[in-house]
């Protein structure tokens, strides 16, 4: 509900200033052409890999005027999914995200810096309660019409974060303090 | 050798069954809280849910069965017990077989939501029937809802056996034990 009012508060603002103005998007989950991945080192031995299923965001592209780009997505922790049922349950419990007492995790951006068509998008990530700023190495893909009338715009990105950061402080060994986090985006202009 | 149960007293199946899920039963509760508990680099990390998962489908056949062999079975004779003990008395004891069954689906539930078979100690392994990814968290919290709520039920029922044993010296405890109560 308050997502869907921000759009439309983006709409209306956007509908309201001159005609070359960023576009809004809206981020392809309702099909699922986006998709929030993370992988961890198991024990040092490889990479553990996983999801977060349910997500929503938006987020405003010109092509002209990159650096005036700005991204909002929020997650829901609990929908977390390593493809084990057992060990998706300890990590919502209290050793990790803990999300019966921090439902919501949310990242939203400060700054988008470009250079070429990569980018440095910085923002604050807010995660097991813990709000902290994180930069995302992005890089734009492609944008253009798709066969379906909407014009789409897609984004890779990745970031590493520190899990003692964000207060989740289980020990998985020295190998896994970091988790990195692999970003797929793609956003149907509105 | 007693084997039904009659007005007289529990024969040998049910006070086998009784005492043995009783231990079972209590060690699963305390083994489950520890379990959760463990580092990562405990040697039993993996071990002990093994054997707590493996336990619980043993328990749950006992209970089927259990289940059966009670509604077959004569049920020893509570005359000297008044309407409201009578009363209480059946509540808890069929109180006591939902409960587990629950217990014991939501574990089975929790542990196959992702469509992996549980393994009875490498010895057979009971297939997920429902593949219900996401499941696992309404059965996660159920579980340990329901574990704490069978222990709560086993003190009062252990308080009232215990109370009828000594205080009334009704020799309840001798009937569930030896198969006869002392003072009949
Ligand atoms: C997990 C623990 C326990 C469970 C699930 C349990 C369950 C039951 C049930 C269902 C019955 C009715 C007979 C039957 O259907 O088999 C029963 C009877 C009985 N239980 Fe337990 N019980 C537990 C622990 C205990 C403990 C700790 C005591 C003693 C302190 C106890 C003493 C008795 C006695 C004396 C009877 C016989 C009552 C009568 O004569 O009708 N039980 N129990
Ligand atoms: C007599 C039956 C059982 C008792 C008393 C029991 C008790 C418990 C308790 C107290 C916990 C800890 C709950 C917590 O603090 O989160 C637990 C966890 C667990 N139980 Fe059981 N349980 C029983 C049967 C089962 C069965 C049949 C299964 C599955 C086949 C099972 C699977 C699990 C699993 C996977 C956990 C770990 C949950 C987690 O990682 O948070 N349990 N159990």
């Amino acid at each position: 509900m308050r997502l869907t009012t921000a759009t439309l508060a983006l709409v209306a603002a956007v509908l309201a200033a001159p005609a070359v103005q960023a576009a809004d998007y809206v981020i392809d989950t309702a099909r699922a052409h986006a998709s929030i991945n993370f992988r961890i080192k198991h024990l040092g031995f490889s990479w553990l890999t996983g999801r977060f299923d349910k997500f929503n965001g938006t987020f405003t592209f010109d092509e002209a005027k990159p650096e005036a780009s700005s991204v909002k997505v929020e997650i829901d922790p609990s929908s977390i999914n390593t493809n084990h049922a057992e060990r998706d349950n300890h990590l919502r419990g209290k050793d990790f995200l803990d999300t019966s007492a921090f439902p919501k995790a949310s990242f939203e951006s400060t700054s988008v810096k470009l250079d070429g068509d990569k980018a440095k998008i910085t923002g604050n990530l807010t995660l097991h309660g813990v709000t902290k700023e994180v930069t995302i190495d992005a890089t734009r893909i492609a944008g253009g019409p798709d066969p379906w009338g909407n014009h789409r715009e897609g984004f890779t990105g990745t970031t590493n974060l520190r899990l003692k950061d964000f207060g989740i402080n289980f020990d998985l060994g020295p190998a896994s303090e970091v988790v990195e986090l692999a970003l797929e985006v793609e956003g149907v202009r509105q | 050798m007693m084997i039904r149960d009659t007005s007289a007293g529990y024969g040998v199946p049910t006070r086998v069954l009784h005492w043995g899920m009783a231990v079972a039963i209590l060690g699963m509760y305390v083994l489950g809280l520890w379990m959760v508990d463990l580092n990562y680099y405990s040697p039993y990390y993996q071990l002990a849910p093994d054997i707590h998962r493996s336990i619980g489908m043993v328990l749950l056949t006992l209970l089927l069965g259990r289940f059966l062999w009670r509604i077959v079975n004569d049920k020893p004779d509570d005359s000297e017990l008044s309407t409201m003990e009578r009363t209480a008395a059946r509540v808890v004891h069929w109180g006591f077989y939902p409960l587990l069954l629950a217990l014991m689906i939501s574990g089975y539930l929790m542990s196959t939501a992702d469509g992996r078979a549980i393994e009875v100690f490498d010895w057979f392994s009971v297939p997920a029937i429902i593949e219900n990814k996401g499941m696992e968290k309404p059965a996660g919290a159920a579980h340990a809802l329901l574990a704490h709520l069978t222990i709560l039920l086993v003190i009062v029922h252990a308080l009232a056996a215990l109370k009828h044993q000594f205080y009334d010296r009704s020799g309840v405890l001798g009937r569930m034990w030896s198969g006869s109560s002392s003072n009949r």
